[in-house]
């Protein structure tokens, strides 16, 4: 199906018009406001800053001869009620909020502890190269890890929610120091006035009984690795011994899915140049049961066989909107999941000043190695140029805080005049820094993709509400 | 009704409320490798909710 998109870009408003699934959605980026609209007002919304009302109404009046001009007049009549409600071209009026966001004190709220550099896989694609970050196996220990949630708490000023995630590497081949390392958090945070908030990342093979009630207890979210179907997993999801781990782990993960009462929880898959029809995989794992569905495009060397290439994009867009009607279609039958891209809360969402911000890399957000170095964020770890400093003797490198504060939507070139730059807050910083060599860049396929994201999102919530029209008559 | 808005929220309403800090670190959540700022929540909102 054929999906028109228009722009509407200058330096004070920003309206993205584009039909998707058979809607007509207007986008005011600036304040969020959605749109559903018909053919006529979507062309006079997409003609109003550039052609006369003379003009359009002319236009539209021989295009749609079986309405009248009375009818266009009203849709400009709404559209300039919607503009005084600040709902339609809305201006940019958060430039100067760049400024009050660099001025603010630096307060850690969120930690990736590195609680293994070894792993019991060897995935193809994995960025920390079978889990070792190009340095040698590593174990954290219960110092270092004690020192790292002290450090968390004393950097974190006065924010209550902090967070913590176990990652690798294999996290579970440290269980016993992970499990140290919550009991102490626990042991104190109520004291200190914090509200710990606990994340296991795993690739499932030492998932047992033991793990999953522990995890019930204490993790907040678990992120359970997997690619989809059995061939995509076992392509690049392999033991050392190169032998696929589908058959091993779907069993357990559905296990722990139930028992997690199918909430808090993410299986979260890779795809890569080999499935560039992944919208079947994801699928393949909803229909496995699993209702919290993540998948994410290979973070890879350009010069390597699974990487994607830009020869790829029009096929991946392709599916996400295969996956979004489909999702569409569930939702209606009642067998609707969950996608991580596609959750979009357009009532309770982030605030203005998270959206501008991004993920706090390096200022929010720092990694910590299992010897205590801090790093910006996990997928900087074991470049020698981004070590912030350690969890000892705290950050050294201040210079380059204050670089990566200076990370946002308005520092970025590219998102000067792009709709979804409120709904990505410029990307992924590391993505950035590893193609263009800046961490204020942007990876163009990153961009594509995450804009069709946003818009297949914003096409379900439209589709939810008319599903919930149609019922309520 | 030949234009029907979806959602009541304005961004500007959180230029005075906003920033707190206390919601959810978006690459601690499920993704780990690309950003997902827009589907987290405002744990303010969250809570008035």
């Amino acid at each position: 199906m054929a999906i028109f998109v228009a722009g509407i870009f200058t330096e004070g408003y920003m309206v993205h018009c584009y039909k998707n699934n058979g809607y007509n959605i207007v986008l005011d980026s600036n304040s969020g406001s959605v749109h559903a609209v018909d053919d006529v007002a979507f062309e006079v919304i997409d003609k109003y800053e550039t052609r006369s009302k003379e003009e359009i109404i002319f236009e539209l009046s021989s295009k749609y001869p079986e309405i009248t001009v009375s009818d266009i007049e009203d849709v400009f009549a709404d559209i300039e009620e919607l503009k005084k409600q600040g709902k339609l071209f809305s201006e940019d009026t958060f430039r100067d909020l760049e400024i009050d966001i660099q001025a603010r004190p630096t307060n850690l709220k969120a930690m990736c502890l590195h609680i293994a550099h070894d792993c019991n896989l060897a995935c193809k694609y994995c960025f920390a190269g079978e889990g070792e970050y190009c340095g040698d196996r590593s174990l954290m220990t219960f110092e270092v890890g004690k020192r790292a949630i002290d450090f968390l708490i004393e950097q974190s000023g006065s924010r209550k929610n902090l967070e913590v995630d176990f990652f690798g590497g294999e996290p579970l081949m440290n269980f016993e120091v992970v499990k140290q390392i919550v009991a102490y958090a626990r042991s104190i945070e109520k004291d200190k006035g914090k509200n710990f908030r606990f994340t296991l990342t795993t690739n499932g093979v030492l998932l047992d009984d033991e793990v999953m009630d522990w995890a019930n207890r204490e993790c907040y979210n678990v992120v359970l690795s997997l690619d989809g179907r059995k061939e995509t997993n076992d392509r690049m999801r392999v033991s050392r011994n190169n032998k696929g781990c589908y058959d091993l782990i779907v069993p357990k993960f559905q296990k722990m899915a139930e028992k997690r009462n199918q909430q808090g929880y993410y299986i979260r898959g890779t795809y890569t140049h080999y499935n560039t029809d992944f919208s079947k995989d994801i699928l393949h794992m909803a229909d496995l049961g699993f209702q919290q569905l993540a998948m994410e495009p290979v973070v890879a060397d350009p010069n390597m066989d699974y990487a994607l290439r830009d020869s790829d994009i029009p096929v991946l867009k392709e599916q996400y909107d295969l996956l979004a009607r489909e999702m569409c279609k569930r939702n209606r039958s009642g067998k609707g999941f969950t996608f991580f891209h596609y959750m979009i809360d357009l009532e309770a969402g982030p605030c203005i000043y998270k959206r501008i911000s991004g993920c706090g890399v390096g200022t929010d957000y720092m990694a910590v190695t299992p010897w205590g170095d801090l790093y910006p964020c996990h997928q900087f770890v074991g470049d020698e140029k981004f070590l912030l400093g350690n969890v000892f003797d705290g950050v050294k490198n201040k210079e380059l805080v204050k670089e990566f504060k200076l990370c946002n939507v308005y520092s970025r070139e590219a998102c000067k005049d792009c709709f979804a730059r409120l709904y990505c807050s410029g990307g992924c910083s590391a993505n950035a820094y590893h193609r263009t060599g800046k961490i204020t860049g942007t990876c163009d396929m990153s961009c594509e993709l995450h804009r069709k994201r946003v818009e297949n999102a914003i096409m379900i919530k439209v589709d939810q509400m008319y599903h919930s029209m149609e019922d309520k008559k | 009704k030949r234009i029907i808005t979806v959602n009541t929220r304005n961004l500007t309403e959180s230029v005075k409320k906003g920033g707190c800090g206390e919601c959810q670190t978006s690459c601690q959540s499920a993704c780990k490798t690309s950003c997902g700022i827009a589907n987290q929540q405002c744990e303010q909102l969250k809570a008035e909710k």
